[in-house]
């Protein structure tokens, strides 16, 4: 008995004192470190996962203070820990990232665009692209054989079993990119989740070639970039190249393709409003609008109407501050006159 | 003094640790595929055996021999002993030696269990050793630890450049390696 407790006694008491003894080095010899990497590895998960590259959590932020690491390098973490870490280096909040999803740019389901022969052979896109350039009649399109869903980890792409083409879940894609390595036609891209307008054809070809093959590809009209007021499209190999950094989102290009391969994201267009208690009618929105959708005279207050597309030019010079822009609630109406109301106007969204 | 040589000598060539005793042989393995980094952990390995030793002769001298408890207990208490110990130190030489500190690394923490470090405690206290010869036995068989791993990193690298069977590749070459490398430390065997 007496053996147990003294054991015990000894084994407790040298734990306890090597405790103390930790605890007192801890003190004694702590090293004051940057301030900013403590709070850095605070925001860190903690894992020591080792996904950013770094060997653990405690290099990652030794890094980042050092800055050979990027501000959102942890990736379990993501844009909130990237924020806290940006806001802890005195940087300015990163913009949201743009989150990209992989597209299919090809909209040439089996109604749309026919097979020009009957495909028998090994049942994948690889394969049947290198028989003279696979079996749907535009060269450019997606040939629907399930490479792709080979190739995803994550599920994210099904195979529409009537139209043939493939279909990408936005909240299953985690934008990897092995579908877009995969797909032997390059159908597929990683494109932003969230843009107005996206150009869903590929055919670079002459209209007429595109028209014989199918019905919503492109043909190069140029209408789209005729209808842009903001020059933010070229042609470029019969295809429309839109530049995003000009885009303002009036989705004029997409309402005037005549067969629907420019897509706009027409659910969620805004359209302008003009609040009346701050409105004093100095009439630069009215000037400035490029849709004629702004009416009123000077020193009255001004009224939007349908005809509005929702490009925001106005929000940005109204010197009051007094235009916000909302989604709209009914589809645009290109002849609204001057003095019908929003919701005079009231065609139905389709 | 010859006393002390003998140690010495047993510790480092006859009585190797890794190529007589086979202990420590995951560090061996994990740590040996790059001479520089194979230094690092010799060095480490000698830092911790050298003052592990003499702690431990310590606590068994003037804690467990007196109450009886020597013969169950001494696992367990060096175990804790040698943890602690490590981690004081590493603690200590952060604040006074960074840049010793930064030339051990990460492989300080790595052999606080090393079964090398227990196992030198353990066989001070079987062999009888006094303090003296403890800690020497400590630093001499860290010594030979360190000869043998840096030893191994050498053929290691050469053997990475060179033209060897597909199935010889890599840990197969190594490890047939090693064995030779053994039979090679027995010719010391007889010396003292």
């Amino acid at each position: 008995m007496q053996t147990i407790l003294y054991a015990t006694l000894i084994l407790g008491g040298l734990g306890l004192l090597f405790g103390l003894l930790l605890t007192l080095a801890n003190k004694v010899f702590h090293v004051p470190s940057n301030p900013k990497r403590d709070a850095i590895r605070n925001c860190l998960p903690g894992a020591n996962c080792g996904g950013c590259g770094f060997a653990g959590c405690d290099a990652l932020a030794d890094a980042i203070v050092e800055e050979k690491a990027p501000l959102s390098a942890c990736p379990v973490g993501g844009a909130d820990v990237a924020n806290q870490i940006a806001e802890i280096m005195g940087v300015e909040a990163l913009p949201d990232q743009v989150r990209n999803v992989a597209t299919v740019v090809c909209q040439g389901t089996l109604d749309r665009c026919k097979n020009k022969f009957v495909y028998h052979g090994i049942q994948d896109c690889v394969a049947a692209s290198l028989v003279n350039d696979g079996n749907r009649s535009c060269k450019y399109a997606c040939l629907g054989l399930g490479t792709c869903v080979k190739a995803c980890k994550f599920g994210a792409i099904t195979i529409d079993e009537h139209s043939k083409i493939a279909k990408v879940d936005p909240d299953k894609c985690q934008s990897c990119g092995a579908c877009v390595k995969a797909c032997p036609k390059g159908v597929l891209s990683l494109q932003p989740e969230t843009v107005p307008v996206r150009l869903l054809c590929r055919a670079a070809e002459e209209g007429f070639l595109v028209s014989d093959n199918c019905k919503i590809g492109c043909i190069g009209c140029e209408l789209c970039a005729s209808a842009c007021k903001f020059g933010a499209i070229t042609i470029v190999n019969h295809l429309p190249v839109i530049d995003m950094n000009k885009c303002v989102g009036c989705m004029m290009c997409a309402e005037t393709c005549p067969n629907g391969s420019l897509w706009g994201d027409f659910d969620n267009r805004k359209i302008a409003e003009i609040d009346r208690d701050l409105c004093i009618g100095c009439t630069i929105c009215k000037k400035t609008c490029k849709f004629e959708a702004i009416s009123g005279e000077l020193k009255q207050i001004h009224e939007v109407n349908e005809a509005c597309t929702g490009c925001g030019e106005c929000a940005k010079k109204c010197p009051k501050k007094a235009i916000t822009l909302s989604v709209r609630k009914h589809v645009r109406d290109a002849n609204a006159k001057v003095g019908t109301t929003i919701v005079d106007a009231a065609v139905p969204k389709n | 003094m010859i006393d002390i040589m003998k140690i010495v000598i047993g510790g480092v060539l006859v009585n190797n640790f890794i190529m007589s005793k086979f202990l420590g042989i995951c560090p061996f393995l994990g740590v040996s595929k790059k001479s520089g980094t194979a230094f690092g952990m010799g060095m480490a390995v000698t830092f911790v055996m050298t003052i592990a030793s003499f702690f431990t002769w310590l606590i068994e001298h003037y804690i467990l021999i007196p109450l009886g408890l020597n013969a169950f207990m001494q696992t367990i208490a060096f175990i804790l002993v040698i943890a602690s110990l490590v981690q004081i130190v590493e603690l200590v030489l952060k604040k006074l030696s960074r840049s010793l500190y930064q030339a051990l690394g990460v492989y300080l923490p790595l052999i606080t269990t090393n079964c090398a470090v227990l196992g030198v405690a353990l066989l001070n206290s079987t062999e009888g050793y006094t303090l003296v010869q403890s800690v020497v036995n400590g630093f001499g068989s860290a010594i030979g630890f360190t000869l043998a791993i840096v030893l191994f990193a050498f053929i290691r690298e050469r053997l990475a450049t060179s033209n060897m069977p597909k199935w010889m590749e890599g840990f197969p070459g190594a490890l047939i390696a090693a064995g030779l490398m053994s039979l090679a430390f027995q010719g010391f065997s007889g010396l003292i």
